[in-house]
């Protein structure tokens, strides 16, 4: 059975997905930092972290976005194979986002051509990630992204005899090198495997998942949370001023690989790790 | 870690008396700009022409905020990457520049350019930008508008929140 779905329902979507992202967190990001706050030993830190926790009240509270940089939407959709769209899906995607960005007043961030560098106006367009999916379900998850932190972001292609020490070397080179530029306490989304694309692709899906729940593959699980505890005594602390709370959460993805290689993403994110989800 | 309250524009004793961790509470006028608003303030000093406004004894706050709703004086407003506008820096801190509020680290270059022009620059909490926006009290567009969010502000602050990465003696958190 196909089921027919209409554009105007997933642009509908995206645009409250857009504004809902930037005013509030999830609260497993949001539990993190207020428990960061509470149990936080350095002085700047503390101050910094009770900042924090008041900025998510007034964000939610007077619909401020939590930070000016309301990022470039990235959007990721499964779309079930019986679903058929009485119009173009990037045209929808699109639209929404233009209309949440405009609708919210959300901050346009967006340059149409990367060297020209001419504002769009509207934040579009989307960065859209799509896979077909069995079933007639849309599965949409929206997570604008601050680039302060996309900048410190890494791509390493290790070789296999780099193995798990070259992967948690890698982590810890990026979130260093992120340092205070990254907004920390940091988000840490890492995509293992794959090929140069994927790895990254994956390591920015790493950022949308809980960051209190672990990876179900056990050796991953372990190093997942090694690499918490190991960035948390890196003493980065929230802005750079030093503290106990560098990272908020570490979450990795891994897909199978060739032979020759070891491809290792890490997708530094900010405490403003923003992301939601839904399914029509 | 000492706390200070300065008014803008900054005074050199104000200069002198704070130190690399430091925590400041600033208020009076401060001008926002960030990659577009400098590249073309460069542009205009190359050739000849003034600069939106009077750079000497100023700080900028490296700010493109979200849009104000209807009633709200300004958007979500906290700082961003400072190390952007490194390459602008030296050449502003020369014509005067006495303070920047942005967020991370900064060249050597602009390190060194901080002691000898004298000069201070501060850090807001990245990610805090409802709350940061709470201590605008006025902002008003005086430059570059089709820019849009990176238009250069002139914008009154009440106790913003920042802290002393470097300072004028040589000293960096970071
Ligand atoms: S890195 Fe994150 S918190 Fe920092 S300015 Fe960008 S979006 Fe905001």
């Amino acid at each position: 059975m196909i089921r027919e779905v209409s554009c105007s329902l997933i642009s509908k979507a995206i645009e409250e997905m857009c504004i809902e992202a930037n005013l509030s967190l999830t609260d497993d990001v949001r539990e993190k930092i207020v428990l960061a706050a509470d149990t936080e030993t350095g002085v700047i830190a503390k101050k910094i972290l009770g900042q924090l926790v008041e900025n998510m009240e007034i964000a939610k509270n007077e619909a401020i976005p939590i930070c000016q940089d309301t990022g470039m939407a990235v959007v990721f959709m499964e779309i079930g194979q019986d679903v058929h769209l009485d119009g173009s899906l990037t045209d929808a995607v699109n639209e929404g986002v233009r209309n949440g960005y405009e609708h919210g007043y959300l901050r346009k961030s967006v340059v149409e051509d990367p060297l020209i560098r001419v504002n769009t106006k509207d934040n579009t367009p989307a960065i859209l990630h799509v896979s077909l999916v069995p079933g007639d379900k849309i599965k949409i998850t929206v997570a604008p992204k601050g680039f302060g932190s996309e900048n410190m972001s890494r791509v390493y292609m290790l070789k296999p005899a780099d193995g798990e020490e070259g992967v948690k070397n890698a982590i810890l080179d990026a979130v260093k090198q992120a340092g205070p530029n990254a907004c920390p306490p940091m988000t840490v989304g890492v995509g293992i495997g794959g090929d140069f694309e994927m790895c990254a692709i994956l390591a920015k899906k790493a950022l949308t998942r809980d960051i209190s729940k672990r990876s179900e593959k056990p050796h991953i699980a372990r190093i997942e949370e090694e690499m918490l505890e190991k960035l948390n005594k890196t003493g980065i602390g929230p802005g750079g001023f030093g503290g106990d709370t560098t990272v908020l959460g570490v979450n990795i993805e891994t897909y199978p690989t060739h032979i020759a290689g070891l491809p290792v993403a890490v997708n530094i994110c900010c405490h403003v790790n923003r992301h939601v989800t839904r399914v029509l | 870690m000492a706390e200070f309250h300065i008014g803008l524009p900054l005074k050199e004793s104000d200069i002198e008396a704070v130190h690399a961790g430091d925590y400041v509470y600033l208020t009076g006028t401060v001008y926002s700009a960030r990659d577009a608003a400098h590249k073309r303030m460069t542009e205009a000093l190359e050739k000849g022409e003034k600069l939106p406004f009077d750079i000497n004894g100023s700080v900028i706050y490296y700010l493109g905020p979200s849009p104000a709703r209807p009633g709200q004086v300004i958007g979500s407003a906290g700082p961003t990457t400072s190390s952007r506008m490194d390459k602008y820096t030296p050449a502003l801190l020369d014509l005067g520049l006495k303070g920047m509020i942005g967020k991370g680290r900064r060249s050597e270059e602009v390190k060194d350019a901080i002691k000898r022009d004298k000069a201070v620059y501060f850090a807001a909490v990245g990610g805090a930008g409802a709350l940061l926006s709470k201590c605008i009290i006025k902002s008003e567009v005086i430059a570059y508008e089709d820019l849009g969010t990176e238009a250069v502000r002139k914008m009154e602050v009440k106790e913003l929140p920042v802290i002393v990465v470097t300072d004028c003696h040589g000293n960096s958190v970071y």
